[in-house]
């Protein structure tokens, strides 16, 4: 078992994008008091096999264009294509693999059903699903937890397991919503240590939803910050960091990075 | 160092034995119970006899409180010693053996009762899932229906069920028209509590199931029904009680006879000729009434292993 496992690049078009959006708006509660605008012409396009985080203060309407790029919810305005298709349809053609803040593991199921719950929906046989768990089990580093059941697992296993079951089908796309938001510190650095070392070996594109500076310039390409009240880009920086080792997070470069993200936060916290 | 699996194995003996200890204190606590119980019956009917013969103002306490007399409240003892006693001077076998096999005859009405009432309910369950809408036109209708009182609807159930029903393809017996009459009652806790258990299921698994492009049959069963069960259980329970009063109430007003019902109606228009028997009679459905539910139990058990107790998604 090497664990490795073969990025599905989406399209054939040459450097296509894995998220085109453009024009986006999405409006709760339209006409009735409570009306809120979450999103207001979101215009933006992810390069297949990037790292995207999205950042910005609480409200600002991060979940709402992760949960509108995975068909979860409906725009008000504007459109979503994922791999060139429409955001629905990719979600009936399986594209997105997603992980949450809460892990969401099935408690009557062990880890390795859980893993094994796509790959059951989508009719694999006993054997296959059987074999591809393993694999994900070695890519999570998990290998012997297999059996166990959530609850028996510490928050940053379950949120593992989540990211295994999430990458099982192969999925071209990871969304993940604040996966390590319950997670200490400690844990944290290194499951984003993890991610990145997954997202080198599958070349899945990631979009990346985060409240934390650091963490966002150290896992992507590119930060995405947005201002809340109507959710708006704000800035889209790239991050030239090269490779992540374990000077990283030490480097002068990240922290002129990081400087540079908060300061378009606190400037847009200034201007209103 | 032991290995994982020996750590297994002891983790499951513990289990086993606090398992056991559980049990235990559960059945010590029963028994205590039981002689509570006893002694409250035993220390009325005496304070009531007493205050019957005081001579004193007590007399006037005699008056206002129910009968304690042995007519009224026969002694434990002859209750107990009942069971042992042939029923009527011919007959040669103890009360206890009669009682059991009514009880037998009652809990396959019910059984098969509360089998059509599980399908009923969870497909009334499964019909409301489908939309709020359904929900909201359905539900209603459900409530109203176990505010008809049964004794109305028992005779007609059961002369529906004295037509030849030809079309069968097995002969229409008089104690399953009983059982209909107890789905009639065990369907409704099952619908109810399932279309709460299976809405019960996390928003954001359900969404995930959505993510894979899962099917309303594949949510359902992979799951909404896995999320239900808790809530299922108890419905089970609810249904597996109230099965058991709807045979004997089944009985009694559908006039079947081989039941504990019927049984409890003979007993109960000869009461006076033993008071005893009816109190052992109805001894015996509350009896039968906790094997149903113990029966559920078990079940629940092998189905909800306590490996899965902590089984909130987190
Ligand atoms: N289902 C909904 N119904 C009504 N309003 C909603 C709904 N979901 C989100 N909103 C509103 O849209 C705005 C953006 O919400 P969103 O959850 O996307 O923010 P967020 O950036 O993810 O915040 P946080 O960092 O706190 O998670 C908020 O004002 C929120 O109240
Ligand atoms: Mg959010």
């Amino acid at each position: 078992m090497t664990g490795h496992i073969q990025g599905s690049a989406a399209g054939g078009v040459a450097a296509s994008a894995a998220v085109e959006i453009s024009d986006l708006s999405k409006v709760f509660n339209h006409g009735k008091p409570n009306e809120v605008h979450a999103l207001d012409g979101i215009g933006l396009s992810i390069e297949t096999g990037s790292f995207v985080s999205l950042i910005g203060p609480s409200g600002c309407g991060k979940s709402t264009l992760l949960r509108l790029i995975g068909a979860l919810t409906a725009p008000t305005d504007g459109t979503v294509l994922v791999n060139g298709k429409s955001a629905d349809q990719a979600r009936l053609d399986r594209d997105y693999g997603m992980a949450f803040q809460t892990s969401g593991l099935f408690g009557w199921r062990t880890v390795t059903q859980n893993i094994e719950l796509p790959l059951q929906l989508m009719g694999w046989n006993k054997l296959d699903r059987k074999n591809r768990a393993a694999e994900m089990l070695e890519l999570i580093k998990l290998p012997e937890f297999g059996d166990h059941y959530p609850h028996e697992l510490s928050g940053g296993m379950q949120q593992r397991v989540a990211i295994g079951r999430a990458l099982s089908f192969q999925p071209s796309l990871l969304l993940m919503d604040e996966p390590f938001g319950a997670l200490d510190e400690m844990t944290r650095e290194h499951m984003q240590t993890e991610v990145l070392d997954i997202w080198k070996k599958t070349g899945k594109t990631v979009v990346f939803v985060t409240h934390s500076i650091p963490e966002a310039v150290f896992l992507s390409n590119r930060v995405i910050v947005m201002s809340p009240r109507p959710g708006r880009i704000a800035a889209d920086i790239e991050i030239d960091l090269g490779a992540r080792t374990f000077d990283t997070r030490e480097s002068q470069r990240f922290f002129e990075l990081i400087t540079q993200v908060r300061e378009v936060l606190r400037f847009d916290e200034d201007s209103r | 160092m032991p290995t994982r699996e020996e750590t297994t194995r002891a983790v499951a003996l513990l289990e086993r034995k606090a398992a056991t200890k559980r049990g235990t204190r559960r059945f010590v606590v029963f028994i205590v119970f039981l002689a509570v119980l006893a002694l409250a019956y035993t220390g009325y009917k005496a304070f009531g006899e007493a205050v019957d013969d005081a001579q004193t103002e007590w007399a006037v306490v005699g008056r206002i409180l129910p009968r304690t007399d042995d007519l009224t409240m026969p002694p434990i003892v002859d209750i107990i010693t009942e069971f042992g006693e042939p029923p009527q001077r011919n007959s040669g076998k103890p009360l206890v053996a009669f009682i059991a096999e009514a009880s037998l005859f009652t809990l396959r009405e019910a059984a098969l009762g509360f089998f059509l009432g599980m399908l009923l309910g969870l497909g009334f369950a499964i019909v409301m899932l489908r939309s709020r809408w359904l929900e909201r036109g359905i539900s209603p209708y459900l409530v109203a229906s176990q505010t008809v009182p049964l004794v109305a609807i028992a005779p007609i159930i059961v002369i529906w069920g004295s037509k030849s029903m030809g079309w069968l393809p097995f002969d229409w017996q008089p104690w399953m028209s009983v059982s209909i009459i107890a789905t009639y009652l065990t369907f409704f806790p099952i619908a109810m509590n399932g279309i709460k258990g299976f809405q019960s299921a996390d928003p954001a698994s359900m969404e995930l199931m959505r993510s894979y492009a899962a099917g309303r049959r594949q949510t359902l069963i992979k799951l909404q029904f896995p999320a239900a069960l808790p809530y299922l259980f108890t419905a089970f329970k609810l249904a597996a009680t109230v099965s058991i009063v709807g045979a004997i109430v089944g009985e009694i007003s559908g006039g079947v006879r081989g039941g504990l019902g019927r049984l409890i109606l003979d007993y109960a228009s000869r009461y006076t000729t033993g008071p005893s028997r009816l109190y052992a009679s109805v001894i015996g459905a509350a009896v039968l009434g906790i094997i149903a539910v113990g029966l559920v139990t078990i079940v629940e058990y092998l189905v909800v292993s306590r490996r899965q107790q902590g089984r909130t998604v987190s």
